[in-house]
């Protein structure tokens, strides 16, 4: 069975990767998993500078789902490439970091200090609902197609890594950004990130979290996430990742149909800090039980009703 | 990273059963828990397989420790922990754990070791137990009973029918002392006034004999090169988190040291999410993986 996805010049051993921000640096989930079975690490995303992150409570489950508002919380660039890159460094499968800033000086300066480093790809968050971005308008700047053209289009120039832009699903038509991303020069567009939502206790008359806001993911939003991987694959040339609520090796699958060239596992880690290699295995059974000899044929093959 | 012994494991239900109002305690078959748990430790419970809702583990502290396994006290408060009242002997769940820093029980020990010391009085524990954290205090109450260190252990509960442990608690030789908001057992009000009164008498030497008040006089004067703060009490705390506020200024208005024992919104349980943030005074730290047993004197009480 050929598990193996290519972007770019990059071959990944398998389509089944892990969300930026649900599996932390790797190391925490090296107790509980083969972490060279993961097709690729998305690390916690890092800013140039530390952010200490939103007040608590930062989490709170939801039926299927859960929120966050943890806000970005990292110790900066210089500490992950002292205290986590090493780590990753040594393990055989691709690393791809994740970054976010304020604005393009910030982003650029983060990928100018990635580049000693060279990692396999950068993915660019530019959809974070818990901070606040500058240069646009709008709460978050994948929720604007100029800026969100200009920041990757300014990154391209810095870096010939593999460049992967996070898109929200919080738009009124994510083609428009999607588009625009693929003019600047992404490679590839991760789908979706979270949806904004809010918990309130009606006890105490009060919001949940911290921050009042947060992103939901979990099966939740799993449909929604389907649909957006759906629209945009079909709009861009680039290879689109599906993310949204994967539990199960057949969710996998049914986002590849989706039009997605891999996938994301990401709240299923915190649920279950073995969840990636389960599902691993339960899409080889799959694809096993379909007599489907390579992964990548499955990508958009949707029948039609 | 520290070399930590923890795994995910399908754990086989011994015993669940209700023992007041809403409190059960389950029992689970797990050596490798038994082995590998310290008081204070917690685990991440999975109730229930093959259902996105409830979608996270529940985070419950270790109750009883021992060689076949370990057994836990919970209160049912939300859909997770009613489904898990519903399990029967012989039913399975997945359990990830031990995990977090548990109670620092050689802090106590110690005062009895040091040379300083040994010719005085010896090391004591004050347990504090509001509502069901008492949980994760009855195995730190064992533990401190096989190493013969002496234990009051005030517990605090909105009324008598909340009581659980007392005469198991009576057995391992502590002293105990209940509180409840409405009076319907022991002292009326609330235990951190009990803790209040315990202080105020150790201070002057009530409890132990004239020791210790000799000894803070010595302190005072400078005769001996330690500050106040290291004197040979220790309390141990869980409860919510508006009794550990009000714990941690009355140990902090005695000069006692105090452990507290803190719950969160959590969702992984292995330091991964940055979800169970707290506020300390060196920013945020994470209660999964750097408590849930803090020094009331890190927290940054809101």
């Amino acid at each position: 069975m050929d598990l193996t996805v290519k972007i770019n010049d990059r071959t990944f051993k398998n389509p089944v990767w892990v969300a930026s921000g649900t599996f932390g640096y790797g190391e925490e989930f090296k107790d509980f998993i083969d972490l060279e079975k993961v097709g690729a690490i998305i690390t916690k995303t890092i800013t140039l500078n530390a952010r200490e992150g939103n007040p608590p409570p930062r989490i709170v489950e939801t039926p299927s789902g859960m929120l966050n508002s943890i806000g970005l919380e990292n110790k900066g660039i210089e500490h992950f490439a002292k205290k986590y890159y090493p780590f990753l460094e040594k393990l055989d499968t691709r690393i791809i970091v994740s970054v976010a800033g304020r604005d393009k000086d910030e982003f650029e300066k983060c990928i100018e200090a990635l580049e000693e480093f060279s990692p396999d790809a950068i993915e660019i968050n530019l959809s974070c609902p818990n901070v606040v971005h500058r240069q646009t308008k709008h709460k978050l700047i994948a929720q604007d197609p100029e800026t969100t053209g200009e920041i990757i289009a300014a990154v391209r120039k810095k870096t010939k890594s593999i460049l992967i832009a996070k898109l929200t699903p919080n738009v009124t038509d994510i083609s428009e950004i999607a588009l625009a991303a693929e003019a600047g020069g992404a490679n590839a567009l991760s789908v979706v990130n979270t949806y904004l939502g809010m918990a309130v206790d009606a006890e105490e008359m009060k919001p949940i979290l911290g921050n009042i806001v947060g992103g939901l993911s979990g099966p939740a939003i799993k449909p929604m996430a389907l649909k957006v991987v759906y629209d945009v694959s079909k709009k861009v040339k680039i290879p689109v990742i599906g993310i949204g609520g994967i539990m199960t090796g057949r969710d996998v699958a049914e986002f590849m149909l989706c039009g997605a060239a891999a996938v994301q596992v990401g709240t299923a880690n915190l649920a279950d800090p073995a969840a990636h290699n389960r599902i691993l295995s339960e899409f080889e059974e799959y694809l096993d039980r379909k007599g489907i000899k390579k992964a990548t044929d499955l990508v958009g093959k949707l029948k039609k009703l | 990273m520290s070399k930590l012994i923890r795994k995910t494991q399908k754990i086989a239900i011994i015993s669940n059963k209700e023992v007041c109002s809403a409190h059960f305690v389950m029992e689970l078959e797990a050596p490798f828990l038994g082995e590998n748990s310290a008081p204070g430790q917690f685990i991440n419970i999975r109730v229930d397989e093959g259902t996105t809702d409830p979608l996270l583990r529940i985070p419950l502290g270790i109750h009883k420790i021992h060689e076949g396994g370990i057994s836990l006290l919970y209160k049912v408060v939300g859909s997770g922990t009613q489904i898990l009242s519903n399990k029967k002997q012989g039913d399975q769940v997945d359990v990830l754990g031990p995990l977090g820093k548990g109670f620092d029980v050689a802090r106590v020990e110690a005062y009895g070791n040091t040379p300083l010391q040994s010719t005085k009085q010896d090391p004591e524990a004050i347990l504090v137990a509001g509502g069901h954290g008492i949980a994760p205090l009855y195995a730190l109450a064992e533990s401190l009973a096989e190493k013969k260190i002496k234990t009051t252990f005030l517990i605090g509960v909105r009324s008598r029918d909340h009581l659980v442990c007392v005469d198991e608690l009576k057995s391992l030789g502590a002293e105990v002392q209940i509180a409840t908001e409405d009076g319907s057992a022991g002292y009326e009000g609330y235990v951190t006034e009990l803790l209040e009164e315990l202080l105020k008498q150790v201070m002057k030497g009530e409890v132990n004999g004239d020791s210790q008040r000799a000894r803070f006089s010595r302190l005072r004067s400078g005769q001996e090169g330690q500050s106040p703060g290291e004197q040979q009490t220790m309390i141990y705390s869980c409860g919510p988190r508006l009794m550990l506020r009000a714990l941690s200024k009355v140990a902090l208005e005695n000069n006692t040291p105090a452990q507290v024992s803190l719950d969160a919104y959590m969702a992984c349980g292995v330091g991964a999410c940055l979800g169970c943030a707290v506020k300390t005074k060196d920013g945020y730290k994470m209660v999964c993986k750097d408590g849930p047993v803090f020094d009331s004197k890190e927290i940054l009480w809101t």
